[in-house]
């Protein structure tokens, strides 16, 4: 579907925009949008609409953890089991299964590092599946969602040119 | 110092006003700006450093590295322009040298050079410096700003030795199509008229690939294509563009060449040919915000009530302001800090217009378009 696709793709950049810019900015009309992105909801392509957020700067702030977790499954139990128990909490932000060394990859969000790793100790880790847990702190995002963590570079153009 | 007269008796550029008057000003969103707002693809910045890293920092073959054209020739082979990459490729520092060369190889003392306009700026003084004599061609709103057989034989490019041509057009946006393009070569070859071609915009078009009047029947041997890496790639700074044409004309533009410039910068052409190899895909998503912005600002304008025509390619659009489109343009920067460049600067044509690049984020644009709206309707 093209028009879903494109736009996906404006919301991907901003999904602040409105329908009559995103209509604008794809050459579609606006009930056209309105359906593509109704669809898109519908379909489970797109599932919420969240800012990019540098929680270092704000004034509480937040501690980010990656943590690579290793599973031991039965017969009775399979990744998607696990993978719905954990993925409950609302400290995990993000879950992935991935290939490699280890099965799952989450990205815990906490209030402090002992919140962090209380949630995993006390929660995380008991669970009879769990094997093995290993925390990373984020000490530092540069990037994230796409978006560089910078002070926007100066335009240093000039600014009329031929 | 004396100066000499050649010098001295170029214009000023109509830009150069606005510049000014914008860089006076701290609160201004400027969509008078001739480039990309975005960096080249880190690849090639990388690719850059790692020359300098390693030390590459002495001259190259006067035609540029022949690592770089042949992948330059095998770019073009994509879009049906064979050209050979030994004989038939020039690197230059930027498409400007490009087009100075191929004024000064093709153009004799006194020689009619026939330019379409409104057009990129520095043709018609190029031409001046090579001793020709320019002859402007105009073209219209009503063709879309396309040139036609009629606009040439109108003004009498018949006569004329050469012929200009750069779509996508800088100011207006405007491409042509093959079909388009086949007229305009037939007037070329029934009128014995060579060609230089300006395709510096020919990445970024929005309706369809770009067309070459150098692929049409029997033209290929009498055009000097002119491209580079700046639009496409986003690279205006790091200066470097390229010539395609007949072995004949390439090798005198590169004897002009190889005392005027020895070879174009040699980290440039490291970065250029990492460009090739390996972004493609930069190029596809900037073309693709480009075109957004792009639908943004045209239906914008339209809904203002400012007419403007489709663009199909380059980073502009060409509304029609009316009247002085210099009084437009100033009392525009006056009252809200937008600054646009009126089309009359692009010659014949551009009157009652205004250039508007997109080359900036759609939050300005959005911004800057509201602006625009606000002034129209204070006005009224």
């Amino acid at each position: 579907m093209e028009a879903e696709r494109e736009v996906l793709d404006v919301l991907a950049r901003n999904a602040r925009e409105d329908i009559a810019d995103i209509a604008a900015q794809t050459g579609l009309d606006a009930e056209r949008v309105e359906e593509a992105v109704a669809s898109l909801e519908a379909d489970g392509v797109v599932h919420g609409y969240q800012a990019v957020v540098d929680w270092d700067r704000t004034e509480e702030g937040k501690i980010r953890a990656i943590v690579e977790i290793n599973v031991e499954l039965d017969r009775e139990t399979g990744y998607e089991q696990v993978a719905d128990r954990i993925a409950r909490f609302p400290a995990v932000d993000a879950l992935h299964l991935v290939s490699g060394d280890y099965d799952f990859a989450v990205e815990v969000l906490g209030g402090s590092m002992q919140d962090v790793s209380r949630f995993i100790s006390e929660q995380v880790a008991p669970m009879p599946e769990v094997t093995q847990t290993v925390t990373h702190y984020i000490m530092e995002t540069y990037k994230d969602g796409g978006v560089r963590f910078a002070d926007g570079d100066d335009d240093d153009r000039l600014s009329v040119s031929p | 110092m004396r100066t000499a007269d050649r010098a001295r008796e170029l214009p000023e550029s109509g830009i150069r006003k606005f510049f000014e008057l914008a860089e006076a000003r701290d609160d201004v969103i400027s969509l008078g700006v001739g480039e990309p707002d975005f960096s080249a693809p880190w690849a090639a910045r990388n690719a850059a450093i790692g020359g300098l890293e390693r030390g590459r920092t002495s001259y190259t073959a006067n035609r540029g590295t022949a690592e770089l054209r042949e992948a330059i020739a095998a770019h073009h082979e994509r879009y049906d322009q064979p050209y050979d990459p030994g004989e038939e490729v020039l690197v230059t520092t930027g498409a400007s040298e490009a087009v100075d060369l191929a004024f000064r190889t093709l153009v004799d003392s006194g020689d009619v050079v026939a330019i379409h306009e409104p057009s990129y700026i520095s043709y018609a003084p190029g031409v001046e410096l090579a001793g020709g004599e320019p002859l402007s061609v105009p073209t219209r709103a009503a063709d879309d700003f396309a040139l036609t057989p009629e606009r040439l034989e109108a003004a009498g490019a018949g006569e004329a030795d050469l012929l200009v041509l750069c779509y996508p057009n800088n100011p207006t946006g405007a491409t042509m199509t093959d079909a388009q393009l086949a007229e305009v070569a037939a007037f070329c070859r029934e009128n014995d008229l060579r060609v230089v071609a300006d395709e510096i915009y020919s990445a970024l078009t929005y309706r369809g690939d770009h067309a070459s009047i150098a692929t049409q029947p029997g033209m290929r041997e009498r055009t000097v294509v002119v491209n580079g890496f700046s639009k496409a790639y986003a690279m205006t700074g790091l200066r470097l563009g390229y010539a395609l044409g007949p072995a004949d004309a390439i090798d005198a533009m590169n004897r002009i060449h190889q005392y005027t410039m020895l070879s174009a910068p040699t980290t440039a052409q490291i970065a250029a040919l990492e460009a090739l190899r390996s972004c493609d895909d930069e190029v596809t998503e900037m073309v693709e915000e480009y075109n957004r912005r792009r639908r943004l600002v045209v239906s914008r304008f339209n809904e203002m009530g400012l007419d403007t025509f489709e663009p199909g390619g380059a980073f502009y659009a060409f509304p029609e302001c009316g009247g002085d489109d210099e009084a437009f343009a100033e009392a525009l920067l006056e009252a809200e800090g937008v600054a646009v460049v009126p089309g009359s600067v692009f010659g014949a044509g551009g009157e009652g217009h205004l250039r508007v690049s997109y080359a900036t984020s759609m939050r300005e644009l959005k911004e800057a378009t509201d602006r625009i709206a606000r002034f129209l309707a204070e006005r009224d």
